[in-house]
């Protein structure tokens, strides 16, 4: 296989107990590029990078990585292609027993045969590039959620991966954790020759780092293409989604009066002051 | 219609949908059991993790057991010599504690406490990481979850069930003495010799046996719980666990003294 294996679905159905989330799904995530799948809350984003990992087994379909069609792989190569992919958990999925060094050794351990110290010099490698080389001894629980995001990096890179799946990366971190580690994801692209998946909602993120998009929605694929394409759009659902606003239908309203302050069971009105009523009220 | 001819049939089908479902979850842990057992040999990185699995369900329940079988031994100590000295047959007091300890309460209450100690938290920890993606990601690495995570449990448990039987066996018929000898005056020696004359090899080769099985079937069943939490349907994320360890615990209780009575028809 020569460059990084681009990843293409065929009449893709994928879901839970056969209820599809998302069907006739025919995309492409190019080789050696980034590419983002983008959607609103439950379109599915998750779910279809579940089962390109094989984690699941679509409900009607083909996946093809490389070439191959994963539904007819024989054993030893799948092997293969999980030993070189990497996955990026939404909150890291970093083994709670092991030290922050043994969940990024683990891969290495289990399948090369490289000597202890090889090892170790690698994961000090991939930790100090997540800037995480001073926290090799700690355990995940004592990791804030930004350092356990960058350790799950750190761990997805340690096998030189061909093809990098990243499952909201930026999800709950501030925005400036979030600018770094977009940047940390930009960087790992240059490093190293890969195929990038990134599931996101975060439009800053879409913006800044995707070479390609893939747009979920309503079932199915609303858009893949360019950013640059996609910026220009003027179907009226990704408008609405690119430029952030509600639908008329959609906008929250307020019907109910607020609550009566002696309605609570402990009476802190002369603390707080009376906060049930709205300030055009007061 | 098919709805109609459903609901005239279901007296009839609800049964057989159960009887199914029970067929297919046995069918289920069966091939997890063989599964897991064919992996225990998965090469030497095995040994450090069920070394560690001993440590956590055979050397951190020693105190626990130690205190079980004390207190189990002193009550039997006590009951036995009352009911004997009505028919001046104390002296049979020691082959009462020893037999009833070895053949019975020993494997069952050890197994009992096991499932307690160890096995709901075996559920527990697999549940969790089912729930918080880790086992997927190992999935992911291409590491086996079943050859990482169940295996060394099921080694650990057969070889800590019987090791810890045998240690409960050991302070019942201390704790039996310290009643029925020093508190009650039976004779020492009588109790010591009945102790020594009425066990033979079978009896302990029978609560081997039994410790084994009793060690197999609890961490199978606590194992499976866990591992597949995230299918139980209306529970998911922490209640599904909490309803997984409580199934666990009740499930193994449960199959022990059905496997004990099975146990005991046939060895003895």
């Amino acid at each position: 296989m020569n460059g990084a294996p681009s990843i293409r679905t065929q009449d893709l159905a994928v879901g839970y107990g056969g209820t599809p989330v998302v069907s006739d799904l025919n995309i492409e995530f190019p080789g050696g590029k980034l590419s983002m799948i983008v959607g609103g809350s439950g379109c599915g984003k998750s779910t279809v990078i579940k089962h390109i990992l094989q984690l699941h087994t679509p409900i009607s379909g083909k996946i093809f990585i490389g070439g191959h069609d994963t539904s007819s792989m024989p054993p030893r190569q799948a092997r293969c292609i999980r030993q070189r992919s990497g996955v990026l958990f939404q909150d890291g999925a970093l083994l709670g027993s092991l030290r922050l060094k043994d969940n990024v050794a683990l891969p290495l351990r289990e399948h090369t045969r490289l000597k202890e110290a090889q090892v170790m010099e690698i994961v000090r490698d991939r930790l100090e590039m997540v800037g995480l080389d001073h926290a090799m001894d700690l355990f995940p629980n004592e990791l804030s959620g930004g350092m356990r995001k960058r350790a799950g990096l750190a761990r997805a890179l340690v096998m030189d991966p061909r093809m990098l799946f990243c499952d909201e990366p930026t999800s709950g971190l501030d925005p400036i954790m979030s600018a770094e580690l977009d940047q940390l994801l930009l960087e790992m692209m240059r490093r190293f020759d890969m195929t990038m998946v990134v599931v996101t909602h975060d439009l800053a993120s879409m913006r800044s780092l995707a070479d390609h998009v893939v747009i979920l929605g309503e079932g199915h694929c609303l858009y893949e293409g360019s950013i640059d394409d996609l910026e220009k759009t003027q179907d009226p659902y990704l408008r609405h989604f690119l430029d952030r606003k509600t639908e008329e239908r959609d906008a929250p309203r307020l019907t109910l009066p607020p609550l009566d302050p002696s309605m609570f069971k402990d009476d802190c009105s002369a603390l707080l002051g009376d906060t049930t009523l709205r300030k055009d009220e007061r | 219609m098919a709805d109609k001819t459903r609901g005239m049939f279901a007296p009839v089908l609800f049964p057989y949908a159960l009887c199914r479902e029970i067929v297919d979850e046995l069918g289920a842990q069966a091939l997890f059991l063989l599964d897991s057992a064919r992996l225990i040999f998965a090469g030497f990185g095995q040994f450090p993790k069920i070394v560690r699995q001993i440590y956590f369900i055979g050397v951190q329940s020693v105190t626990v057991i130690a205190l079980i079988g004390l207190f189990t031994g002193m009550v039997m100590g006590m009951q036995l010599y009352f009911a004997l000295s009505l028919f001046g047959a104390d002296g049979f007091l020691g082959a009462g504690v020893a037999l009833s300890m070895v053949r019975e309460l020993a494997p069952v209450l050890t197994a009992i406490m096991l499932t307690g100690r160890a096995g709901s938290a075996m559920t527990a920890e697999i549940g969790i990481m089912r729930i918080s993606e880790q086992i997927d990601a190992l999935t992911i690495m291409d590491i086996n979850p079943v050859r990482y995570l169940v295996a060394p449990k099921v080694a650990a448990s057969i070889i800590s069930f019987p090791i810890l039987t045998a240690f409960f066996d050991l302070i019942a018929m201390w704790g039996g003495w310290l009643t029925g000898v020093k508190l009650l005056g039976a004779n020492a020696g009588v109790y010591w010799s009945r102790v020594q004359s009425s066990l033979d090899w079978d009896d302990i080769e029978g609560g081997f046996i039994k410790a084994v099985v009793f060690g197999l079937l609890v961490c199978t069943i606590c194992c499976f719980e866990g591992y597949y939490t995230h299918t139980r349907s209306g529970h998911a994320g922490p209640e599904g666990v909490s309803q997984s360890t409580t199934n666990a615990v009740v499930k193994s209780c449960v199959v022990i003294l059905a496997a004990d009575y099975i146990l005991t028809s046939l060895l003895w």
